[in-house]
Parts: C-alpha cells; structure tokens; sequence
C-alpha cells in the first residue's frame, strides 16, 4: 500500500518535473509557427492555426544574418577543436610517458589553472588578445579556445595511463621516432578520448556568449549565440520572429543530443569530476 | 690514449655498463647513437612547449597583470598607470554599487542548494526501477545543452506580461500572484535565479545519478535482506557514497554564483537590482574604460573563489568511500 503510493508520488513529480522543464520551450515553439498578427491577439497556450508557417523562420534565417553565423560557428569549432586536440595529447604524451626536470611542476601550473575561473581574468585577457592584434578576429576565439582548456587536458591525461607501454617501446625498437609514436600510436589510441572532448567542446563552444560578446563585434564574424542575442533589438517586439530564431538555435544540439545521448552524458560526467 | 674509449679507465663502469647491455640487450634509446641522447632528453619540452606557452599566456599573465592592474587607475588606454595602492580594493568595497553584486549573488547561492536538492531527489528515485528512465533523464537534462542566450530569450517570453506563467496563474485563479516576473526589484533576483536552477539542475542531476549508479547492486540487496527501507538505503548508502561529487558540486555552486553573467545579461541587461559580479566588471572594464577598478572586482572574484576551494579540499578530502 505504502509502496504503490510512494510509486505514484514518484510519477507525479515526474510528470510535474517534466512540464515545467518542456512548458517554457513549448510556449517558444508555438509562438515561432504563428503570424505576427496572431501572436498579439492570442494566449502563449494557444497552439498556431498553421503549424506550416515558416515564415518566421525564413526571415530569422535571411534577415537575422544567421546563414553566416551558422558558418563563423563551425569555422572557430573546427580550427579550435584541432587545436585542443593536438594541445591536449602532447601534454598528455609528455606528462605521462616522460619523467623530466620540471614534471611536477608544471602539472602543477595545469592543476593552479583548474582554479582560475576565465571569467575573471577576461579583462586582463583583453589586454593581451588586443596586443596580439587579435580584437575582432575569430582567432581570437580559436587561441582562447584551444589555450585555455584544461578539462581537455585532464580527459587526455586519464586515457593515455590507459595506452599501454609497451605499443610505444614496441614502434620505437622498430625505430620510430617521438613524433611518429604520438602520430600513429598515441592519437589513434586515444580515439574515445577524442570523441568525448569533440563532444564536450563541441556544445561548449556553440553556446559561449561572453567571448565573442567580448571580442567580435563585427557583424559577419559573430557566431551564433551573438547572432541570436542581436534579434532583441531590431526585432524587440516581434516576438514571433526571436522564437524562431530560438527554435533554429536548439534544433543542433537538440539533434545531436538525441544520437549521442549516451555518449553525452559519459563526457559531462567525466568532464566535470576528473 | 687515443684509440682507448674512455670508459676503460674505470674497470668498474665499464662491467657495469656491460651488464647493463647484458640485461637489456635491446634498450630502446634510438640507434643514432650520442648525437641523439642530450635531443631525447628534450623531447617532453618540445611537446610542452606550445600548451605551456598558451597556459602561461592566456592564463596565467593575465592573472598577474590583473594584480598589477588592481594597483593602479588605468583606463585601459593610456600609455602611463599611475599606481593607487588600495585605493580601487577599497571602492569595490565601499561603493554600494559594488557591494550590491555581492548580495545578488546570494539568491544564485541560495538557489543553487534548492537546484541540488531537486537534482538529488530524481538521481535518487530514477536510480530505482522507473518506467520510461531514459525519457525523464533525457528531460531533466537537456535544458543544460542549451544555449544562455536561447534560455535567456525563452524566459523572457515565458515570464513577460501576459505570457505563459501569467496564464497558467490565471487559469488557476491566482491572479493575485501575477508580478512584474523581472521588472519589480523585490522579484527579479528570485526569477532570474529560478531560472537558472532550470538551466543547472540537469547537470547535477546526471552527475549525482552516475554517482549512485556505480554503487554495487549487492549492497542494496543485503541491505533489503536487512530489512533496510527506501529512506534507509538512501540515509545509509546512497548519500555517503556520493559525497565526495556533493563536495564538488558546493564549490561550483559558489564559484558559479559568482560568476552568474548570461542569464540576467539577456534578460534585463543587469537593470532592476538584478546586475552580478561580471555584468558590473565587464561594464566597468569595457563601457567606462575603469580597467583598474574593474580588475580590482576580478581579483577579489578570485581569491574568493581559491578560498573556497582550499576549504572544501580541507573539510571534505577525496577519499574513497568505501560500503563493503
């Protein structure tokens, strides 16, 4: 008796926890399918008379520059994932197969990092992006990116104990050098690694706001979280057309979510507690 | 003298070194010869080289040009700093505007245990047999995945006049409960953080649940054969093998109170009482070119945040907990 009614609780707050979490997206995802006439004149509960109107969506996607801001995404992804990639497994490489003067500390240096938290330091970081002449560039964002990253390192450093030894003792008798060890023996052994880092940073990228909110305020060059947070001005009012462009900034990661559930919840886990 | 190799002035070396040679006939040290000894040593360095370069960089400079900046009353600009001692560290505590963001960043604190709270609930209850697991999981985790602006924008519709929680209040007749969600002062802080305990509480949630999910079935089991009930297991087992990832998440609670900056930053732009630490920084370093005052802010953000940690490492060491 007492388990059947903690069993229905149980569903209850489920059901409760549920709505609350998909009511707000909801209420998003009417709005963007209805006229701009419709969306004054009817509640936010009230489904679209059309669910075929797209034209919102057209004119979030021509007028709303985010076309472009789709292609400045996926162009800082690419360059910085490569970079965070090779960065994470040569640190990984030379921390764990090498003993070294100076070894300690700068595992140390890497654990002290851990500590800062970026958006702290951003307004010395400018300084120093601006020095580079990197301000209102997109290698801005790459080289923060790729250079500030010390959850990939961890992620790198925890799978590469797992590489056994003995394949690099075995290539370098066979007379392979370091950099063709780290190529063709480390890299590829360190493919899972790889995959939750893509992940983790892959999302992580697509939804920073404050770097490129910093650093690029040309038009043209801005990703998408900056692309989305321009529709409050021009279009402050139309609230159909922000709901589309919401709608078309979900849809990714929404994708993505759905195929790479499992591996998803692996990276943030391991992500946050290594 | 000059054909002898060296090391046969010292017998001992030599059959050391020919044991040596004995033992690990195929010692993997590259087949060049000396030339490449003294270049193996410096291998690890120039795998280092470039990730220590940006560390050091992007990281670890502007932590201590942020020191040397706090001192002074730069503007950002201007070829000369002139130094002010405490003068800034002693506005960010003074001005009431700055100690404002301080207090604001109590209700995302405070916000952030009812955010673990819930978390802990549902890890708890959907670590037991559950119909349709993966879709609640799946549910109370996405809204993490989203982006803040997306979020930020998704509430400002959903807390607006009229809007959807202004609805669902006056269908339930309750429309003495309707408030100006984020333009009333005395409610904008308690919107804006139920919000993000929204956009948090899916991460907690998987992270607590992957914690209680690596406990062993067999404890559970004795325990039943114990007579053990539900609140048991979770009193006795669930919560003290899971503390350590609590621990974790209480600092990053602290660390993300203060660090709060998307959510109000779409939503009111840091108006009606609502501004935190970062908006406040970022307006100062960048809209009123106060560089020094602004990284006098960062610096206490930080040194508040290592304290906490340096805490939480004492209070609560990483241990493994261990239930056989």
């Amino acid at each position: 008796m007492i388990r059947a009614a903690t069993s229905t609780g149980k569903y209850v707050s489920l059901v409760i926890a549920s709505i609350v979490m998909l009511l707000p997206l909801g209420l998003i995802l009417f709005g963007s399918f209805k006229t701009s006439q419709e969306f004054l004149s009817t509640g936010p509960m009230t489904p679209p008379s059309d669910w075929g109107n797209i034209e919102n969506y057209v004119t979030a996607f021509t007028r709303g520059n985010m076309l472009q801001a789709f292609g400045n995404t996926v162009f800082i992804f690419g360059a910085a994932i490569v970079g965070t990639i090779l960065i994470g497994a040569a640190t990984a490489y030379a921390l764990d197969r090498f003993r070294f003067a100076g070894r300690a500390t700068v595992l140390g240096l890497f654990l002290l990092a851990t500590l800062v938290p970026g958006v702290t330091t951003q307004v010395a970081t400018f300084q120093i992006i601006n020095g580079l002449g990197l301000y209102d560039s997109r290698f801005a964002l790459i080289l923060l990116f790729m250079g500030t990253d010390i959850i990939s390192i961890y992620i790198f450093l925890q799978f590469i104990r797992a590489i056994p030894k003995s394949l690099d003792e075995a290539a370098m008798i066979e007379g392979a050098g370091h950099l063709r060890i780290f190529f063709q023996i480390i890299l590829p052994n360190l493919k899972p690694a790889i995959a939750t880092v893509v992940i983790i940073k892959g999302i992580a990228i697509y939804n920073e706001f404050y770097l490129p909110f910093l650093y690029l305020p040309s038009k043209d060059l801005r990703p998408i979280s900056t692309t989305l947070f321009d529709f409050k001005g021009p279009y402050g009012s139309q609230w159909e057309i922000i709901s589309a462009g919401v709608v078309i900034t979900i849809i990714p990661i929404l994708v993505l979510f759905l195929f790479l559930q499992r591996y998803i919840y692996n990276g943030f886990t391991s992500g946050a507690t290594k | 003298m000059t054909t002898a190799p060296s090391g046969l002035d010292d017998p001992a070396t030599a059959a050391a070194q020919q044991s040596d040679a004995v033992r690990t006939p195929r010692k993997p040290r590259g087949g060049a010869g000396r030339g490449t000894a003294w270049y193996r040593r410096l291998t690890p360095y120039y795998f280092l080289l470039i990730p220590v370069g940006l560390l050091l960089l992007l990281t670890f400079a502007p932590v201590l040009n942020m020191f040397w900046y706090s001192a002074t009353d730069w503007d950002g600009l201007d070829k000369t700093k002139n130094v002010v001692g405490f003068d800034n560290y002693v506005e960010v505590f003074t001005d009431p505007d700055n100690v404002r963001v301080f207090y604001v960043s109590l209700y995302y604190f405070v916000a952030s245990f009812v955010q673990m709270a819930i978390a802990l609930y549902f890890a708890t209850i959907l670590s037991f047999n559950t119909r349709f697991r993966n879709l609640w999981k799946g549910i109370l985790f996405f809204p993490y995945l989203i982006n803040g602006v997306a979020i930020g924008l998704i509430f400002l519709n959903f807390l607006k006049p009229g809007g959807g929680i202004d609805t669902i209040l006056m269908a339930a007749g309750l429309e003495n409960l309707i408030q100006q969600w984020t333009g009333d002062p005395d409610v904008a802080n308690f919107s804006l953080a139920g919000v993000s305990v929204w956009r948090y509480m899916g991460l907690n949630f998987v992270m607590f649940l992957g914690a209680i999910q690596s406990i062993n079935a067999q404890v559970y089991e004795a325990s039943e054969l114990d007579g053990a009930n539900r609140w048991h297991q979770f009193r006795y087992i669930i919560l003290p093998s899971i503390r350590p990832i609590i621990g974790l998440s209480l600092i990053l609670a602290i660390s993300g109170a203060l660090s709060v900056f998307e959510v109000p930053f779409v939503m009111t732009g840091g108006a009606n009482g609502t501004e935190t630490f970062v908006i406040r920084t970022v307006w100062m370093a960048f809209n009123r070119n106060m560089v020094g005052l602004a990284s006098a802010m960062a610096v206490v953000l930080l040194l508040i945040v290592l304290i906490v940690t340096w805490i939480q490492r004492k209070v609560i060491p990483e241990e493994e907990v261990d239930l056989t």
